[in-house]
């Protein structure tokens, strides 16, 4: 039995949350809406089309900025998994102190202002001759990337319990055998949440990119950032609009699928 | 012994990409257009103009951080009572937001906004006076607690789902009251998650240029707008580096903050 | 539990991208096919400056391939070719930009035997840029226009109707005025309301033009660039600082939302910036004779008609001129005589040492 103190409380917490969600999601709602916006204008309600979202991949440039956006938070999600985890798996045995260093060291990009990171790198690109294109965004997002992959899998990585690897190495397991049977199950959460942040992280990023992009090279966030000062191309809406739904669906359904709810408590 | 190996393209890598360029803008940053040694391009930060835009920044991203903080942590509790093994779609329902562009996002906060807004339209329906705020600075702060309140609620909620509750009961059966519990067992506690989410909004707060522009109206010039512009309109790179490091100093002192208070990671925002 | 979870939504974001890599990789591979045997052409262009179905007809009609990459404005553009971090084989800056790459030696001068359609130029915008460009050796042009303000008819009244800068200053449109937010466009208005030339280098016109931006900016609602357009539409200020070019596509806008006000442009008595936009050819291209290529391309004139018709800038193509409705040529918003455009100038380069001076002064402007 809730007694009403509880009650009220419980519709002020719904309240708040609410508000917060409103707060978070209006500007997204926005978006969407304009994504029908047969206006071109963003100030104006022009009435209801669909127009958008069937010109959306006749736009070359928004097609190759999608390919690129999509290819570089992907391999640089992945990259960044596979250094990361064996970073973490490395100072994870490493005495204290040069831990320490080189967490602080690794930490830095996660840390410090986006726009000195892409300076940085923009400068460091320039002072070896590289020229600046699609591969230097992959490699300014592989930095930024990496800490998110490293304190991800830190956590998992001190929770596994040490002897039952020793126990399998006992049992005459090799060393890399032990690995991928006892230790990487336990720490795979960790893996794959520092991959899907760092895909997150490199999907959503414009600073590090607009400093790091090379000739004809536009992720959506650059050739965003372009299209702002002449007004957004509409089917921009449209596609984000996409891309966002297809997310939504696809977390719901991870999440509220059938069988899920009897495992709950183990997890 | 050969585990150890294992952080070895990692540690290349921060060596390679970041510590040789971030030793670029230190050189630039103290160096003339033609080479020689100078502190110029560091002191330019006392001139007005530039002052006033850091001082500017740091207002107004102290502003954001703490409305981020005030919003954060009830939200933070209310999500931890509720949030039993529904732990990460809750995380998700903040990052989510993330995969509309940021530049959108912000975008359409100019649209929600504006005069003839979303917002002010829905208040004239109701014959509520019109807001005001588009190319204020108080647009600017909310465009900054929009963008960077999933990363100060991530490390609260992280922290305080850690708290014992039977932490939380022993207060109550003690007789402590709900603001003694708060000051006294939920603050305490979440120190590590504070500090963490404090460092996660104030750094890109401080430095923003790109939240600055689209809803200040280019009005407001704050720090990181100056460095941009030189870097990428006056080509000044000297001087863009000077400011720069002096910004460091700011994030230096954050990072400090969480190596002392979160030594251990606790209050990681994921 | 929570593993699984992860595990279904990475499977789930991969299949995504998978599939939304796969419509997406598909351009970019017809377009490679295309490359291999006439190569590419790097060019660099204005954003929303070109219909990108020129962009197409050019990759099909000659095989080359067009890397397109886009630029805001003429100072972000130049450290870029300045730097030689990227490379472009066609860019389109303005007037006072080529002047300033000419003179530090950025620019390759132009095989005009590859771009027999320069004839299409109409000669008056030739002579023009010789204001920048002496010898006209180094660029074609593009397109052009004025600056001038617009307002909204249902916020002027009738009697503060704007015809000179100096009505900018005017406390009535607190709020409501809309300025440029590029260095050179913020000082002329200055510049020009005072009287002085708009391409000064005298530190006390420039001081004074400074502070009288300064005064300015309490009664201005935002710096924008090309916003103007969008805002002014939407009835967001009364009047701003706006690119002839915008004209056509305000003037249909706002017949397709049917507004109950109408947007006027007026061209200042006090003179104005005549601008020219012409490509160009940096000195690091790598594929010269394809940038000629592209240009001749784009000098012909049912492209340039396409390209006017999509861009509403100005065309100086004779050519594609003639090709226009009778109405559209008459619309003096669009194609304003140039004999009528007194006190107007063109923006010249005035050296790194000037340059300085404006970007610090701005900045001042700016900051306060």
């Amino acid at each position: 039995m809730k007694t009403t103190k509880e009650k009220i409380l419980h519709i002020v917490e719904n309240g708040y949350l609410g508000v917060i969600l409103v707060f978070l999601y209006a500007p997204i709602l926005t978006m969407m809406a304009l994504s029908f916006n047969s206006s071109k204008s963003r100030a104006q309600w022009g009435g209801f089309t669909l127009d958008w979202y069937a010109q959306m991949f006749d736009s070359a440039s928004i097609t190759s900025a999608l390919y690129n956006t999509l290819y570089i938070a992907l391999m640089s999600a992945l990259i960044a998994t596979v250094i990361g985890t064996a970073a973490a798996i490395g100072m994870n045995s490493m005495k204290r102190t040069p831990r320490a260093v080189l967490t602080s060291l690794g930490n830095i990009p996660m840390l410090n202002a986006e726009i000195v990171t892409g300076i940085s790198l923009m400068l460091g690109f320039i002072a070896f001759g590289i020229t600046l294109g699609r591969t230097t965004i992959l490699l300014g997002h592989i930095t930024f990337n990496l800490p998110y992959v490293v304190l991800s899998v830190m956590p998992k990585l001190k929770q596994t319990n040490k002897s039952t690897y020793e126990a399998a190495m006992d049992l005459g397991a090799s060393p890399v055998y032990a690995f991928f049977k006892v230790v990487f199950p336990d720490i795979l959460p960790g893996v794959l949440s520092g991959f899907l942040l760092a895909f997150t992280m490199s999907l959503d990023d414009f600073i590090i990119t607009h400093f790091t992009k090379g000739s004809g090279v536009n992720t959506l966030s650059t050739l965003i950032y372009s299209e702002v000062r002449r007004g957004i191309k509409p089917s921009m809406y449209a596609l984000s609009t996409i891309i966002f739904v297809t997310v939504l669906a696809l977390l719901i359904v991870a999440n509220f699928a059938p069988g899920k709810k009897k495992g709950e408590a183990a997890a | 012994m050969n585990r150890k190996m294992l952080a070895g393209p990692y540690i290349i890598w921060v060596a390679g990409f970041t510590v040789i360029p971030l030793l670029l803008i230190v050189y630039y940053g103290l160096t003339t257009a033609s080479g020689t040694f100078t502190l110029s391009n560091v002191l330019a930060i006392a001139k007005p103009e530039h002052a006033k835009a850091l001082g500017l920044a740091l207002l107004l991203s102290l502003i954001s951080t703490i409305v981020c903080l005030l919003l954060a942590f009830p939200l933070a509790m209310i999500l931890r009572s509720r949030g039993v093994g529904r732990g990460s779609f809750v995380v998700f329902l903040f990052i989510l937001p993330m995969w509309m562009n940021f530049l959108l996002r912000t975008l359409a906060w100019q649209t929600l906004l504006e005069k003839n807004g979303v917002i002010n339209g829905i208040l004239g329906f109701l014959h509520l006076p019109k807001i005001a705020i588009i190319n204020t600075p108080a647009a600017i702060v909310l465009g900054m607690v929009y963008n960077f309140l999933p990363f100060m609620v991530l490390p609260l909620y992280n922290v305080l789902c850690k708290i014992d509750d039977n932490t939380i009961n022993a207060a109550r059966d003690l007789g402590a009251d709900f603001f003694q519990t708060l000051i006294r067992v939920w603050i305490p506690l979440s120190v590590p998650g504070i500090i963490s989410g404090i460092t996660m909004v104030f750094v890109p707060a401080l430095t923003t240029f790109v939240i600055s522009n689209l809803l200040g109206g280019s009005k407001i010039l704050l720090i990181g707008n100056v460095i941009e512009q030189e870097f990428t309109r006056s080509s000044n790179w000297n001087l863009g580096s000077g400011l720069s490091l002096v910004l460091m100093v700011f994030i230096l002192i954050s990072m400090m903050l969480v190596e002392k208070y979160d030594k251990n990671g606790e209050g990681t925002a994921f | 539990m929570k593993k699984r979870f992860y595990a279904a939504s990475l499977a789930a974001v991969l299949t995504a991208s998978a599939l939304l890599a796969g419509c997406g990789s598909s351009p970019s591979g017809k377009s490679t096919t295309g490359a291999s045997d006439a190569g590419e052409v790097y060019v660099y262009n204005w954003g929303e400056y070109i219909d990108e179905d020129v962009i197409d007809m050019f990759e099909e009609e000659t095989g080359i391939h067009v890397v397109y990459d886009m630029f805001e404005t003429n100072e972000e553009m130049y450290p870029i070719i300045e730097a030689g971090a990227r490379n472009y084989d066609a860019v389109c800056p303005s007037d006072y930009m080529i002047q300033k790459m000419m003179e530090n030696d950025l620019l390759a001068e132009l095989n005009f035997d590859n771009i027999p359609n320069y004839k299409e130029i109409d000669p008056e915008y030739i002579e023009r840029s010789k204001e920048f460009d002496p010898e006209n050796k180094y660029s074609v042009p593009y397109t052009w226009g004025t600056v001038g303000i617009l307002y909204n008819t249902s916020m002027v009244a009738p009697e503060d109707v704007p015809t000179k800068w100096m009505d900018l200053w005017d406390e009535k449109f607190k709020g409501e005025i809309l300025m440029q937010d590029s260095v050179r466009d913020a000082f002329m208005v200055a510049q020009k309301a005072l009287g002085y030339s708009m391409n000064t280098t005298d530190e006390t016109e420039l001081a004074a033009a400074r502070d009288l931006l300064i005064r300015q900016k309490p009664l201005v609602q935002a710096y924008v660039v090309d916003q103007v357009r969008d805002k002014m539409i939407g009835g967001e200020a009364a009047i701003g600082v706006i690119y002839s070019g915008e004209m056509l596509y305000i003037q249909e806008e706002v017949e397709n939302l049917g507004l109950d006000y109408s947007l006027e442009y007026v061209i200042p008595e006090e003179g104005t910036n005549v601008w020219i936009d012409s490509w160009v050819i940096p000195k690091n291209a790598q594929n010269k004779e394809n940038a000629e290529k592209w240009i001749n391309f784009l000098c012909r004139p049912d492209i340039a008609k396409l390209n006017f018709e999509y861009i509403t800038y100005a065309t100086p193509n004779k050519g594609a001129f003639d090709l226009l409705d009778e109405e559209l040529q008459n619309n003096k918003a669009v194609f304003p005589d140039i004999e009528s455009l007194q006190n107007c100038e063109v923006f010249r380069y005035l050296g790194d040492e000037a340059d300085q001076m404006y970007n610090e002064m701005w900045k001042e402007v700016k900051s306060r």
